[in-house]
């Protein structure tokens, strides 16, 4: 029984993370590649760290996988939201068949604060001035 | 073919392959931050091999290892958007600077 749980669990997370590999080289976006990276990859490994926790059955080792596998989905997020709101300062080019870029010319250009739109040429203007006076 | 057997030879390989192609993206990767995913993807993976190789083996201390690496993984991409963001915020500085002395 515990071997045919095994078997299944591991197989589930080899394809996943399989396939998340094959997406991570053919997807044509830096920004795609990321959402591939934490969600499949996140999911494969949470299984076959669950298969490994089945087979040992030891409340130590138990304890341990748990530890991991909530480590691995706090981070993933957090680790891909900086990278991708780090590519995005760096300039780096969406898809061309991307339909819209919701954050274009929402940013401030030199303090990195996110504003909604409308008042932020005034903004910089401001904080010109006032560095000059 | 024993739960170990089927790990082996199936499994493993898998993994393997998987690693190979995250390797192509880490090589041709057109940008730093996708060299930055694939090394943080790189390292997420050798965490699942760690853990099917403490099964094969028998050997449940693997997994200490695996933990560290997890935290490695989330640290180095941490540390690289840190200094990514602020290498470029250095360079608009002294493109402001040179614009107001002009």
């Amino acid at each position: 029984m515990t071997d045919a749980l095994i078997i299944i669990l591991s197989s589930l997370g080899a394809i996943f993370i399989l396939l998340a590999a094959v997406g991570f080289l053919r997807m044509p976006d830096t920004y795609l590649r990321i959402s591939v990276t934490t969600k499949a990859v996140t999911l494969g490994v949470g299984l076959i760290l669950a298969s490994a926790a089945i087979y040992f059955d030891d409340l130590s080792v138990t304890s341990r996988v748990l530890a991991i596998i909530l480590f691995i989905i706090l981070t993933a997020p957090v680790g891909a939201h900086l990278i991708g709101r780090a590519s995005y300062f760096l300039g780096v080019k969406m898809w061309d068949k991307s339909v819209m870029d919701e954050l274009e010319g929402k940013y401030k250009k030199f303090s990195h604060k996110l504003n909604s739109g409308d008042d932020l040429k005034d903004d910089e203007e401001k904080v010109e001035q006032q560095e000059k006076n | 073919m024993t739960v170990e057997e089927y790990l082996y030879y199936i499994i493993l390989p898998i993994l393997a392959i998987s690693v190979l192609l995250v390797f192509c993206r880490f090589v041709i990767g057109p940008k730093i931050a996708d060299r930055v995913v694939a090394l943080d993807l790189l390292i997420t993976i050798g965490i699942t091999i760690i853990s099917i190789y403490s099964i094969v083996y028998d050997q449940s201390t693997f997994l200490d290892i695996a933990m560290i690496l997890g935290l490695i993984a989330f640290l180095s991409t941490v540390a690289f958007s840190y200094y990514l963001e602020k290498r470029n915020k250095s360079k608009l500085d002294e493109e402001k600077r040179k614009h107001n002395n002009d």
